[in-house]
């Protein structure tokens, strides 16, 4: 009777401090939640630097316009800007605002010599496009400092973020976005190749089928108010 | 010299074959350009899907540079067939009329004359190109504004900034027009050999259409063969619109067709020297 007693009581206490360590996890994401709240637009100048084994680019300036809830777009003035698809989710107010979801503690971790907690966000939407949200944040600074996002259209898509000038507004300095690749391939006869008659190496190999874009800030413009012609163009 | 150029350049402005060409490079490179103004976008939208099964493009991918772009890669394929047109008549059609046994009689040399014929030849496919490089460049421009440029190529794409484009232009636009001097020249060498201006240019097409196929067929066979094709070498115009360019293999390239042209150009006058003019 006594055992029966003894597991009851553990299972209890594990169900209530599962319960407020959840409820912990929940405080400091909708802390980090209310900070990103504080910008409901900015507009932000950049360098963007694609980073695709099959994608020749030179870094490039970029403006990069946000507006809640989640529109999201970057230009470059007189040319090409290029971004992995569902692009959308670079910007992290974007995820937190995605509606209601499920907050899930997952221990701690260690980013760039600091500790962070890292938490699992689980959408209640049933058409929700995004899967599962993994957040490191850090607790001192109420900052997201890496994310893994699984979508439900765009695969996998993992975030680093550093902060700087901008740390108040939860803004990164820089953001580095990491994305699965698919095969890019056109036919010779379709693009009149000179052949050199040396044998290339294929530089999309199964190994490094990751691309990678790195967004650099240097200044942000925050709610200034951004027309919704912006992100219609 | 300059008065026997001035000759030979009236009697290839007086043909009015001569305008076929003219008028050919003007209403090719007139429809695409309106066919772009209609439905570009959407056209470059089925280009670009592969690229956009992982990627957002946004900006201005329709431009003046990307439809000059697409109008060389059209029209560098058969421009050589209307440089064919004048460059295999130049011997050849004074045989077909009678009056190279004339010429020949005149107090100027063999050489002489053949040096005049290609300067001629050779004017004339600079001022097509000219002609052409300001419809497809100087109008689309005029017409589509200027933006960064999307290079499709088949396991590569190259993005090349606004500002970093129009010198690559004028680059591919020199090579192009050694490139096309290669074809005169080839068509200047079998001219000789022929007392009808069809044959030489028919044999020209011939030859530039067959290697062609070879060199845009991607079979490993044909493959090893590509790099002895001058028909290879005339596409490496596009080396310019590469990110990196890479010199070594351009004037690598560059060499080929310069050596093609020399030797050409060289047959065709030893073997005008030793020929007996029966016509």
């Amino acid at each position: 009777m006594k055992t029966i007693q003894f597991f009851i009581t553990i299972l209890t206490f594990q169900f209530i401090s599962s319960i407020c360590f959840a409820q912990g996890e929940t405080e400091l994401v909708n802390k980090v939640k209310a900070k990103l709240d504080k910008v409901n637009d900015y507009k932000a100048e950049g360098i963007m630097n694609i980073d695709v084994p099959f994608i020749k680019a030179a870094p490039s300036g970029v403006t990069i316009f946000y507006k809640k809830p989640s529109q999201f777009r970057v230009k470059k003035d007189g040319g090409i800007s290029i971004l992995p698809k569902g692009g959308v989710n670079v910007n992290l107010s974007s995820i937190l605002a995605m509606g209601k979801y499920t907050v899930v503690p997952a221990g701690e971790s260690v980013i760039g010599g600091g500790k962070v907690k890292v938490v699992k966000l689980l959408p209640e939407e049933e058409n929700s496009s995004v899967v599962l949200a993994t957040l490191y944040i850090d607790e001192v600074s109420l900052v997201i400092k890496k994310s893994i996002v699984t979508t439900r259209e765009n695969g996998t898509y993992e975030m680093e973020m550093s902060y700087g000038k901008y740390n108040n507004w939860g803004l990164p300095d820089k953001v580095i976005f990491t994305f699965n690749l698919k095969d890019y391939k056109l036919p010779k006869g379709v693009t009149f190749e000179y052949e050199s008659g040396e044998k290339k190496q294929s530089k999309t190999t199964s190994e490094n089928k990751k691309g990678k874009v790195e967004i650099i800030y240097k200044s942000y413009l925050i709610n200034k108010g951004i027309p919704d012609s912006v992100f219609k163009e | 010299m300059w008065k026997l150029l001035k000759i030979e350049l009236f009697k290839i402005f007086r043909r009015p074959r001569t305008y076929i060409a003219f008028a050919a490079i003007a209403a090719i490179i007139f429809l695409i350009q309106l066919a772009f103004y209609s439905d570009g976008e959407a056209f470059l939208q089925f280009g670009m899907q592969s690229l956009k099964e992982t990627f957002d493009i946004n900006g201005k991918i329709l431009s003046g540079y990307m439809v000059c772009f697409i109008i060389l890669q059209t029209l560098l394929i058969h421009v050589p067939l209307l440089i064919a047109l004048v460059a295999g008549d130049t011997i050849a059609g004074e045989a077909n009329m009678g009056t190279l046994r004339l010429l020949v009689t005149k107090p100027i040399s063999r050489s002489q004359f053949m040096w005049t014929k290609f300067t001629a030849t050779v004017i004339y496919t600079l001022l097509l190109l000219i002609f052409m490089a300001v419809l497809s460049l100087v109008v689309s421009i005029a017409v589509f504004g200027t933006s960064d440029l999307i290079i499709m190529k088949s396991d590569m794409v190259v993005i090349l900034d606004n500002g970093d484009i129009l010198w690559r232009y004028f680059a591919a636009f020199g090579f192009a027009a050694v490139a096309m001097i290669t074809v005169a020249s080839l068509a200047f060498l079998l001219s000789v050999f022929a007392e009808n201006s069809i044959g030489p240019i028919v044999a020209t097409m011939s030859i530039v259409i067959l290697f062609t196929i070879l060199t845009t067929m991607d079979i490993p066979l044909f493959n090893a063969l590509k790099p002895f094709l001058f028909t290879n070498h005339m596409l490496n115009w596009k080396g310019f619109f590469e990110d990196p360019v890479n010199y070594k293999e351009i004037f690598k390239s560059l060499f080929v067709l310069v050596g093609h042209i020399i030797v050409f150009v060289f047959l065709a006058i030893v073997i005008f020297k030793k020929k007996d003019i029966l016509s």
